[in-house]
């Protein structure tokens, strides 16, 4: 428990540690991308943090980072031909996000610090941390983007084919408020996401000042 | 003329930094300093360009013909992998003074997510070799001016005194101006 929490706070990988900035601008659009990118990430540490931490003792120093890789890597493809067959409007929607998650840093990260070091349970315990840390940001960045910028929240639209329900909530906020078309743009991940980190800063409380 | 649009999207309008979001992490962490700026700029040109052309080959006359474009992610990866090792060695044995200079910078960039980007953009584009060679070269180009006019704007406010904002949270503020201007030569 105390594992999973430290993943979800204290390490928190978009906020505290600021790895896989990437993905986590690029599908914040909508929150339904952003929970189910999440989703995909946690699987995908999970399953690669425990093989790495089986295999931790018979892996020599100087091919670590490659042998790595091609763990991530393979769950990743497994992951891609999985959602290609049953949910092609995802596989489509996350497009290079998808097969990018070979190169997020948190996964890359987590087996090099912790899955590297640690046995199979806490390993598996922190991806769920991380993965759960991560999905929650993600999805509180997302949820701020869609609100303000198309008024709206997504839960299941592009995943309806699987679950058989359509949920789309329009007008969140009523009346004539415009929404700030900006946050949909490029540029308001950019600026959710900085106004977040600043405002986590100044909840901590200038202990960061000094630097 | 359709090159040429190639080059522009690719160094202005959908700039890998700040229109795709790839190698944010290398342009939050690299760009404190002008000069790291321009190493890893650098050596970002020469591995998305050489990598561009080995993955456009392996894809369309390896995977296509045996019907394996599934393993295309881990087949760039590995590709991508073992360029930058072997670039690192070339440059540490022919090259000693390139290589003090980039040398820190080259393993960072086997998980620079544009390099990977790249390589599956022109995939999906579905581009020919001539415009894949063109949107290689444009994006790589586009990410090293977009981290170096950064790395200037970054120099000058690690001056000021910004409280709770110092560090990553003005990096983006200042990112998201600049994707604000770039995405409007479009129109």
């Amino acid at each position: 428990m105390k594992t999973i929490l430290n993943g979800i706070i204290k390490e928190n990988p978009i906020f505290v540690l600021t790895l896989g900035l990437c993905s986590s601008l690029a599908i914040t659009d909508t929150v339904e991308h952003a929970y189910l990118m999440g989703l995909c990430v946690t699987v995908v540490l999970i399953f690669s943090n425990f093989i790495v931490s089986l295999i931790r003792k018979l892996v020599p120093e100087n091919v670590r980072i490659p042998t790595y890789i091609l763990i991530i890597g393979t769950f990743v493809t497994i992951l891609e031909i999985v959602l290609d067959r049953y949910v092609p409007a995802l596989y489509k929607s996350l497009s290079i996000y998808l097969p990018l998650i070979v190169v997020n840093c948190i996964i890359l990260g987590r087996a090099l610090t912790v899955a590297s070091k640690s046995n199979p349970g806490i390993s598996i315990l922190d991806g769920i941390g991380v993965g759960l840390g991560y999905t929650l940001s993600i999805s509180v960045i997302a949820l701020i983007r869609e609100i303000l910028g198309s008024n709206s929240i997504t839960l299941m639209n592009d995943i309806s084919s699987l679950t058989g329900y359509i949920a789309v909530y329009k007008n969140i906020i009523p009346g004539s408020i415009i929404p700030f078309s900006i946050l949909k743009e490029p540029s308001g991940a950019f600026l959710t996401l900085g106004l977040l980190m600043a405002l986590i800063n100044k909840i901590k409380g200038g202990k960061h000042e000094s630097n | 003329m359709n090159l040429i649009s190639i080059f522009l999207s690719g160094f202005l309008t959908s700039n890998v930094v700040l229109n795709k979001f790839l190698g944010i992490c290398p342009f939050m962490g690299q760009s404190k300093k002008e000069k790291n700026a321009l190493y890893m700029g650098v050596s970002v040109l020469l591995v998305i360009t050489l990598s561009s052309i080995i993955t456009f080959l392996i894809y369309n006359y390896i995977l296509v013909p045996s019907k394996t474009e599934y393993l295309k992610t881990i087949m760039f990866i590995l590709v991508i992998a073992f360029l930058v090792q072997l670039l690192e060695l070339i440059l540490k044995k022919h090259f000693h003074k390139v290589y003090k200079a980039l040398g820190l910078y080259l393993p960072l960039i086997t998980t620079n997510c544009a390099v990977l980007g790249v390589a599956l953009l022109n995939i999906s584009s579905g581009y020919n070799f001539m415009e894949m060679l063109v949107y290689s070269v444009a994006s790589s180009l586009g990410f090293t001016f977009v981290m170096y006019l950064f790395s200037t704007i970054r120099e000058y406010l690690d001056t000021k005194k910004l409280g709770s904002f110092s560090g990553t949270p003005i990096a983006l503020v200042v990112a998201a101006i600049m994707a604000l201007i770039f995405g409007r030569f479009t129109s």
